[in-house]
């Protein structure tokens, strides 16, 4: 394919004839006046109401009470194996009432097949950024986050959001986030409009999404 | 451009066929109307709507007049992080490649997510041909697939449907293609909806090979971007052992800093969301996560010839939101199919006969299917002067060696507004509001609140206008074409 690539990038060039040959992209000027934050409300005020606008159970808890939240949510779900990363916190599940089915970590012994992620009732993760202004919580598969098909196959995605993950603005989460990671940007659990634009939640990602902010 | 919709007609009559198709004018404009309502709450939240529309042109500016650095770079940092990059300088060719890709694997299935470009390149039908079958994996395509369809709307490509006819396809075609519809199923969408997922579910979590687009490729880290609702798109990103995904040139952007110009940007035009709720990014490929094998296939299919246009060049500065579509007049009335093409609405106008050319009839009608009102400009999130490239491609129509300018230019936007007096109304709203805002964005810190207004035709007077001429069909003594129209419009721009 040699020869397209040389000819695709001829045609470019050749196209962009009237571009000054001195000109760097640089001097393409990109005003950036925009904000970086809109300043809607306090962070975590604004993550729970906008999670809550796209349906998802949101709870505000004492960072020492994870735990017991953890428990409580797994019990009114009613689910008795759950899934989680292999670093998880141990005192997530202090006082948990399921089974917890932990993913090897990476390269130690195979990680948690499809088909017995899709047999757990559940999942439970951290997070690497939340986005208050947008009601979103992005994982990159970093610390308490596990692999992407963790978070995918269970029907259930309980996630932990530490405050100090949580930043205002889509601007401020581009600068945490590294790319290098692959990411997953949730906004509620998984939705469709495509008929009649009627919004019906729950097509293929986890139906229900449960929210622990840990202050 | 190739397959899908060649030897359609052209606009006017395709318009017109789609004018008296009661039950389609009551779906497209109930659904271009919310959309675009909730776009408007979503946009208006935003206080430097702006600022970010600006950043959002300049960042695209930039990217194109300096592409094939860009390009290069993006081949250089996607190989480097696992990926191996192919160039597609035509359908024929990017089809050639992902069927030789399949092929390697051994696989005769592939799962898909939503994407344009392979819908533009006619990749389902190429697959096909060589034993490979290709299961849309997004609820609209779904649809669209099942019943041998077009799609009709870039954001909701099955917006022609309703309930009980997709309840319908369902039952005659599910069993044909997998997991057959449930016994006694209804047509309330949530029912759909399962159906779907059921019907899906076991294709997702045993398929090999995925083949998917992409909103945004960052040349700086040679990272993918895929915005999405259902889950559809991460299952087909996650699961697979093979990862296809066909990218046009056009969708580079020059670093991860600036997805924050357009993370916002396109959620809030496009299905008037804060945010969309999964978005998936991936640089390469991942030891231990998602797939291992992973391509990117990049397309040119006819943008080069645009780029060297300089004034069509801007509409590869599209991001697919479909903000334009739901406000189009032309659009609401005429549907998706009218317009021939995967890219339906004002941006289909201005980019299909950029892709394709404007030799052939139906392309050669697309410039004329606008009453070059300006709404799909002030909507745009990345200030796409549509009317300017209209106005544009009707002179290269015009000029054109031996084509019948005339023919092309007769009454395609007036085979769905209809006579003279609405044309003339429109384009009295459009100037009047347009002599309101500034036909340019003022820099950063002026304000520009007042564009947020989008300029209609005005609901009253069109409205009676469009009973008066459902009579007049009804008699059977429709609006005839009335030539010389065109000329003017151009004219009064
Ligand atoms: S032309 Fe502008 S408004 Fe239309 S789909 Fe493209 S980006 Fe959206």
């Amino acid at each position: 394919m040699t020869g397209s690539r040389e000819r695709i990038l001829a045609r470019v060039r050749a196209a962009l004839s009237d571009v000054p040959r001195g000109e760097a992209a640089e001097d393409v000027r990109v005003p950036r006046g925009y904000r970086r934050a809109h300043g809607q409300g306090p962070a975590l005020d604004l993550l729970a109401d906008r999670l809550e606008d796209y349906r998802a159970l949101v709870r505000r808890v004492p960072a020492a009470g994870v735990g017991e939240a953890v428990a409580e949510a797994l019990r009114r779900r009613g689910a008795s194996r759950v899934a989680a990363p292999d670093d998880a916190p141990e005192e997530w599940f202090a006082s948990c009432p399921a089974e917890v089915v932990r993913d090897a970590p990476l390269g130690e012994g195979p990680p948690l097949g499809v088909a017995e992620l899709d047999a757990v009732d559940g999942v439970v993760t951290g997070c690497s950024v939340a986005i208050a202004e947008t009601g979103t919580i992005v994982l990159d598969t970093g610390e308490h986050q596990g692999r992407r098909a963790l978070t995918l196959v269970p029907d259930y995605h309980l996630c932990v959001v530490r405050a100090g993950r949580v930043v205002d603005s889509v601007p401020e989460a581009v600068a945490r986030l590294s790319p290098a990671l692959p990411q997953t940007w949730i906004s509620g659990p998984s939705a469709t409009s495509d008929i009649e634009l009627q919004r019906v939640e729950g097509v293929h990602g986890p139906r229900t999404l449960e929210v622990l902010i840990a202050e | 451009m190739s397959g899908t919709f060649i030897g359609m007609p052209a606009f006017p009559a395709a318009a017109r066929r789609a004018v008296q198709d009661a039950q389609l004018r009551h779906n497209l404009r109930k659904a271009t109307h919310t959309i675009r309502g909730k776009r408007g709450e979503a946009v208006g939240e935003l206080d430097d709507w702006a600022e970010l529309r600006e950043a959002g042109r300049a960042i695209k500016d930039r990217t194109l007049r300096h592409l094939d650095r860009y390009l290069e770079q993006l081949e250089e940092r996607a190989t480097a992080a696992g990926a191996t990059v192919h160039w597609a300088a035509d359908a024929e060719e990017a089809n050639a490649i992902v069927t030789r890709l399949v092929r390697a694997t051994g696989e005769r299935e592939v799962v898909k997510v939503k994407s344009m470009a392979t819908q533009e390149i006619g990749l389902n039908e190429a697959l096909a041909r060589a034993g490979v079958t290709a299961y849309e994996t997004d609820l609209a395509e779904l649809i669209v697939q099942l019943s041998d369809d077009f799609p009709s709307h870039i954001l909701v490509p099955a917006i022609h449907r309703n309930r009980a006819e997709i309840r319908e396809i369902f039952v005659r075609r599910m069993a044909e293609w997998g997991v057959p519809a449930p016994e006694g199923l209804g047509d309330d969408p949530r029912e759909l909806a399962e159906a779907a997922r059921v019907h899906l579910r076991e294709k997702f979590l045993t398929a090999k090979v995925a083949v998917s687009g992409a909103n945004f490729a960052v040349a700086e880290t040679g990272s993918l971007v895929v915005l999405e609702s259902e889950g559809n798109g991460r299952m087909c990103l996650t699961l697979p052992e093979t990862l296809i995904s066909v990218v046009g040139i056009e969708k580079l952007v020059p670093t991860w800093a600036d997805l924050e110009v357009f993370m916002q940007l396109l959620p809030r035009s496009s299905t008037g969301e804060r945010m969309n709720p999964y978005s998936s990014v991936w640089t390469g490929a991942t030891p231990g996560d998602g797939p291992q094998d992973v391509h990117l296939v990049l397309l040119d299919n006819g943008r080069t010839d645009t780029l060297a246009d300089r004034v069509g060049r801007q509409a590869l500065r599209c991001i697919r939101c479909s903000a334009c579509l739901n406000i189009c007049p032309v659009y609401e009335r005429s549907g998706g199919h009218a317009y021939g093409s995967v890219y339906p609405g004002p941006i289909g106008a201005v980019l299909t006969p950029q892709l394709r050319g404007v030799q052939g009839p139906a392309e050669a009608s697309l410039p004329y299917a606008s009453s070059l009102c300006g709404a799909c400009y002030e909507v745009c999130p990345v200030a796409i002067d549509i009317p300017e490239i209209l106005v544009h491609l009707r002179e290269r129509v015009a000029s054109g060696p031996g084509h019948a300018a005339e023919r092309a230019a007769m009454s395609a936007a007036e085979a769905v507004l209809g006579d003279h007096r609405l044309l003339n109304m429109a384009q009295r709203a459009a100037s009047a509001a347009r002599g309101a805002v500034p036909r340019r964005l003022p820099g950063p810190g002026a304000g520009w609140t007042d564009t947020r207004d989008i300029p209609d035709i005005p609901p009253r007077p069109f409205r009676d206008w469009w009973r008066e001429h459902e009579k007049e069909r009804a008699r059977g003594d429709g609006p005839g074409a009335a030539g010389g129209r065109a000329d003017r419009e151009g004219g009064e721009r």
